[in-house]
């Protein structure tokens, strides 16, 4: 776990909601520069898995390491306070499927406010990287518009510009396209694209294959709660191991294909 | 009739003093008690199951007292408590604490109606306690309850006038001395209810100005 080249490790992760077992034992390591999918039928626990990461959902079992701290647990094995959660959270940018953008605050505003607020980081620098972030989103324009103006694609945009604002470890997508009007998704996934050619480490639960099949270095697919299979694109759409796998891709084929 | 308004016309000194005490009173107690319920709400929303037991106890049982008994007990009850206030810090109290408590349970409604992300993007992104609570929970909050907080200014201008039985010299007050001393309560009341109607439309526009400000968020 303190590998430099691992900027995830979760070790035998479980999480239920009451008597429903959501995930179960789930353990993966991700290395930086990837960007790992994380596949799965609806209520396989993806998004679960995702929000238990950051502890946005508490873990019931397992532990998650950042860069060799662990998240949510203290050295002596105690939950940690808030505020401790909170500095190891800022390490790790989230973008939400519903954009989670802050609605009183305008484009640049939500771009800047984490870093200056949280990080405490010098305005005037903020706002440079703010803005050049916006400009590679292709949002320059929108910098002083309120959230609610935004078409969907754009306030994904926003989201993934305001993440980026950290200068996290990894990035966290939870199914980012997944409330978008098709003709807006394209948008989206150009800019996840960029990120994954630029070497960002992304963690991404998601149902566009396509997407997947092309971008991911590491496919995790998950069912019932368990991690069934990782492995290369390649390998997991050619030559699934599981059959739950086979059935899903199968089911997905069409939209793989086009 | 018009002989009626000319001698309020004559006292007009004692009604605007009167109004400006009611402004006064009005707009000072409407911002201790907005500040008052800013303060509790996040003790009603509190995960610990106590801290929200004992808000919810205040809130609701300032909810159900009427405000005139209310004045009663700080003005006259206080006091055989060794608690002595003057009838300006009575009202001003009253009015205070009363209110607070309707301030929070606004407040709360419209956080609980809140969309849950915006709030969990917070938390994701390092916000935490206070900092969560002020940069990102309260100012929507605050944008979206306006019209009800405006509605409760209104109020709280209008249980004002009960302070007249602790002798405050508001513009209820100013109105039944005219009319005492002049025999003319018709126009004496009228006069005041008008000075009422006009002080609520101030609150009314400053709403809206608050609501284009909102809207622009929406």
């Amino acid at each position: 776990m303190n590998d430099p080249q691992k900027i995830l490790y979760i070790a035998g992760l479980s999480k239920s909601f009451g008597k429903l077992q959501v995930l179960s034992d789930i353990s993966f390591s991700v290395e930086r520069g990837e960007t790992i999918c994380l596949l799965g039928p609806s209520g396989s626990g993806k998004s679960t898995l995702l929000r238990c990461i950051n502890w946005l959902e508490r873990p019931n079992a397992g532990r998650i390491y950042l860069n060799g701290s662990e998240i949510g647990v203290t050295g002596h094995g105690l939950v940690m306070k808030d505020s401790e959660l909170s500095k190891l959270r800022t390490r790790m940018g989230m973008v939400f499927q519903h954009f989670a953008l802050w609605p009183h605050l305008t484009v640049l505003q939500n771009v800047m406010e984490a870093p200056v607020q949280v990080q405490k980081r010098a305005k005037a620098e903020v706002e440079a990287e703010a803005l050049a972030l916006l400009a590679k989103v292709g949002l320059s324009d929108k910098r002083d518009v309120f959230p609610a103006r935004l078409s969907g694609g754009q306030k994904q945009r926003v989201g993934i510009a305001r993440a980026l604002a950290m200068k996290p470890d990894v990035l966290l997508f939870d199914e980012p396209t997944s409330a978008l009007d098709p003709e807006l998704v394209g948008e989206v996934l150009l800019v996840m694209r960029a990120l994954a050619s630029e070497g960002m480490t992304m963690v991404i639960v998601t149902h566009e294959m396509a997407f997947a099949r092309d971008v991911a270095s590491r496919i995790l697919f998950l069912d019932q709660g368990r991690l069934i299979e990782s492995g290369t694109p390649a390998d997991f759409f050619t030559r699934p191991q599981t059959e739950r796998a086979r059935l899903f891709i199968q089911r997905y084929a069409g939209v793989a294909a086009a | 009739m018009i002989h009626d308004f000319l001698v309020v016309w004559s006292e007009r000194g004692l009604l605007l003093s009167g109004l400006a005490n009611t402004t006064i009173l009005s707009v000072l107690s409407a911002i201790m008690a907005l500040a008052l319920g800013i303060i509790l709400v996040p003790g009603l929303m509190s995960k610990r199951k106590a801290i929200a037991a004992a808000m919810r106890f205040f809130v609701d049982g300032m909810r159900c007292v009427p405000f005139l008994l209310f004045a009663y007990i700080v003005y006259y009850g206080l006091p055989s408590l060794g608690l002595r206030f003057d009838n300006w810090s009575s009202g001003l109290l009253a009015l205070t604490i009363y209110n607070a408590a309707y301030m929070a349970e606004i407040l709360r409604g419209a956080w609980v109606a809140q969309p849950r992300e915006p709030i969990e993007a917070g938390s994701a992104f390092g916000f935490s306690d206070f900092l969560l609570f002020r940069r990102i929970i309260l100012p929507p909050l605050l944008l979206n309850v306006s019209p009800i907080i405006g509605n409760q200014m209104i109020q709280i201008i209008k249980d004002s006038a009960f302070l007249t039985i602790i002798a405050l010299p508001e513009l209820t007050h100013a109105a039944s001395s005219i009319q005492s001393r002049h025999y003319v309560p018709f126009a004496a009341f009228i006069s005041a209810v008008l000075l009422y109607w006009g002080l609520c439309l101030l609150v009314e526009a400053g709403v809206s100005v608050v609501g284009r400000v909102a809207e622009a968020r929406r």
